[in-house]
């Protein structure tokens, strides 16, 4: 009998690893799965051929997941995410001009220090009639929600001090050369592109703004879901096989020729590595730096599609959309997340399985054990840089003290 | 009506700007540069925006249509929900479409179906295209069989091609598959680049 295909739709980024390599690797063949990668270059375009069946699943960032399920500007679609792609692997880059200005070592900058810096710069800029412009890839994508958090918390409104634009991945380079923005937040290879041609300099990556901030995801529409069980499980499995082989430092290279092949990345395999193995330069001239955690693909359960992650994601949503939180509503976004459904795929591997489909999220500060089966579950630092904690039971509360901050 | 076509393959957005002025009293809009794509569209407010399903500048797009709604016309996708298949085809044939608020479907629907039915013809040229280049190199690879053959053979031209035909002939292939395994052959057996044949094959790279 032939193997069940799952068509998947994806971005030429980075973090579309994890299905490229499930197919390369031959995870998915051995959980009896064909996987066939459907490249697009918008998410919109990703978005339309999932809900129009031309893919079955796809890499997504996860606010879009959420944005559908709930009918933000068109009607509803339910969508299910069993799998989260991975964690942050995107950064801040900035005009070379502007980046002399913001940061003096040659290193990372400190996000408030940096937040203040800017705050000055924004003032400044925005009275010359000329108010800096910083681009992100999509309205509902964590990018623009990190973004918008740092600014917010180093008091930069977003829409107020700056202002914040959606641009084209493989634009953003150009588009910060030729100043129609001063800098962005994006995905990976595209921040090492802008370095490399000269035009830009990193000063922040988003892991120094959420340390667990979760990134793309594993979408669905939760009809095929239920009609394809077996397949998803399948699919899920295979996943979290290429997630341990990704974080491997014996792979890298290969996995980064692999991506960079030209029917996905269509790029260079030396800018994809650095994000690869968390050694980024963030600037000519100087050499790779090595940022901890800059992509988080699999370690600590990763993958698991944490509810309170999709809660957070909902909360900003409503900060920056100014719309009022609604308990029917948060009940949409956190069922998009399907615990359950990770849960049944890998029962009984050697795998932790958290107990919790919900924590508190930004409230780890050291290394703590968490309740977990088949196989212990240790946590490390999930901090916010401006140290609040998001408790997902209490989402208005949250927003308001967000409110009166800023 | 008013109908702007974004586009940066100039002659896919020619193709289908000649067939709606065929079609109908209609204002069309070319708009193949990326810069100023809000502007140009803000300038022309037209009623209908199609957009190559590729384009990478479709979710900033989708934000300024989003945005728009507070300042003037909404435009949204159209989604005819009578009619799901109309969607997916355009999506097939890689095209979208964004109506302003208003828009009677009848009217946009022969529209779209234009559209679909131009998007679809100039991918059927593509592969025209890609496929004669593809018979191209198929050519390239006999040529090359055929100097190994003639090399090793000492043959003249005419009988190292009688010698690939009769042999695919035989085996029941065409003859580039037994051009593609002589080569392949012989480049493993020669891995030294001079050898004869990748000479000839390589010139016309």
């Amino acid at each position: 009998m032939s193997r069940p295909l799952v068509r998947i739709g994806f971005l030429p980024l980075v973090d579309a690893a994890l299905p490229i390599l499930a197919r390369e690797h031959g995870f998915a063949e051995a959980e009896g799965l064909d996987i066939q990668l459907v490249r697009d270059m918008s998410w919109a375009g990703v978005r339309d051929r999932l809900l129009y069946d031309h893919s079955d699943a796809a890499h997504m960032i996860a606010p879009l997941a959420l944005a559908t399920s709930l009918g933000r500007e068109r009607a509803a679609v339910s969508l299910s995410v069993p799998f989260v792609l991975g964690l942050n692997g995107n950064a801040i880059t900035v005009s070379a001009e502007l980046g002399g200005r913001l940061l003096k070592e040659n290193d990372l900058g400190d996000p408030a220090i940096i937040g203040t810096r800017l705050k000055d710069i924004a003032r400044e800029r925005k009275q010359t009639g000329r108010p800096l412009t910083l681009g992100v890839v999509h309205r509902y994508s964590s990018h623009n929600y990190m973004l918008r958090y740092w600014l917010a918390a180093a008091d930069v409104h977003p829409d107020n001090d700056v202002r914040v634009v959606t641009v084209a991945p493989p634009y953003a380079a150009d588009a910060l050369a030729n100043g129609e923005i001063d800098g962005m937040c994006v995905g990976e290879p595209w921040n090492s592109v802008a370095v490399e041609k000269g035009i830009g300099q990193i000063i922040l990556v988003t892991a120094q703004i959420w340390r667990r901030g979760v990134e793309k995801v594993l979408a669905m529409k939760s009809e095929w879901l239920a009609d394809n069980e077996p397949s998803t499980h399948a699919l899920i499995r295979a996943l979290r096989l290429a997630g341990q082989h990704f974080v491997n430092p014996e792979n890298w290279a290969q996995n980064a020729e692999i991506l960079a092949r030209a029917e996905y990345l269509d790029g260079s395999a030396t800018l994809i590595k650095r994000a690869i193995s968390d050694r980024i330069l963030l600037r000519q001239g100087q050499d790779e730096t090595h940022v901890p955690d800059f992509m988080f693909q699999y370690r600590q359960a990763a993958n698991f599609p944490w509810k309170s992650q999709a809660l957070w994601l909902y909360s900003q949503m409503l900060r920056w959309d100014d719309q009022p939180w609604s308990k029917a509503e948060a009940e949409i976004a956190e069922a998009v997340f399907r615990t359950n459904v990770y849960r049944r795929a890998l029962a009984g591997l050697d795998e932790p399985m958290p107990s919790a489909s919900k924590k508190v999220e930004g409230g780890i500060s050291g290394t703590i054990s968490a309740g977990s089966s088949q196989s212990p579950l240790t946590l490390e630092p999930d901090l916010f840089f401006d140290g609040r904690s998001f408790d997902p039971d209490n989402i208005p509360d949250y927003l308001k003290q967000l409110r009166e901050t800023q | 009506m008013r109908i702007a076509i974004i586009d940066e393959s100039r002659a896919r957005a020619a193709i289908i700007e000649e067939g709606l002025r065929a079609s109908g009293d209609h204002e069309i809009f070319l708009i193949t540069e990326r810069l100023g794509l809000a502007r140009r569209i803000e300038e022309t407010a037209p009623d209908v925006i199609l957009i190559d399903l590729g384009n990478p500048s479709r979710d900033m797009l989708e934000e300024y249509f989003s945005f728009s709604r507070a300042v003037a016309r909404p435009i949204a996708m159209f989604v005819d929900q009578s009619d799901e298949d109309s969607i997916g085809r355009a999506i097939d044939a890689g095209v979208s479409a964004y109506v302003v608020d208003g828009m009677r479907e009848d009217r946009i629907k022969p529209i779209l179906d234009l559209a679909i039915r131009r998007f679809s013809a100039f991918s059927a040229l593509e592969r025209e295209l890609e496929e004669a280049r593809t018979a191209l190199s198929e050519r390239q690879i006999i040529d090359r069989a055929k100097a190994i053959l003639m090399q090793s053979q000492s043959l003249n031209e005419p009988e190292a091609y009688t010698r690939l035909r009769s042999h695919a002939m035989e085996t029941n292939r065409k003859i580039v598959q037994v051009a593609e395994a002589l080569v392949t052959a012989h480049d493993l057996m020669n891995p030294d680049p001079k050898t004869p044949g990748a000479e000839e094959g390589s010139k016309n790279e």
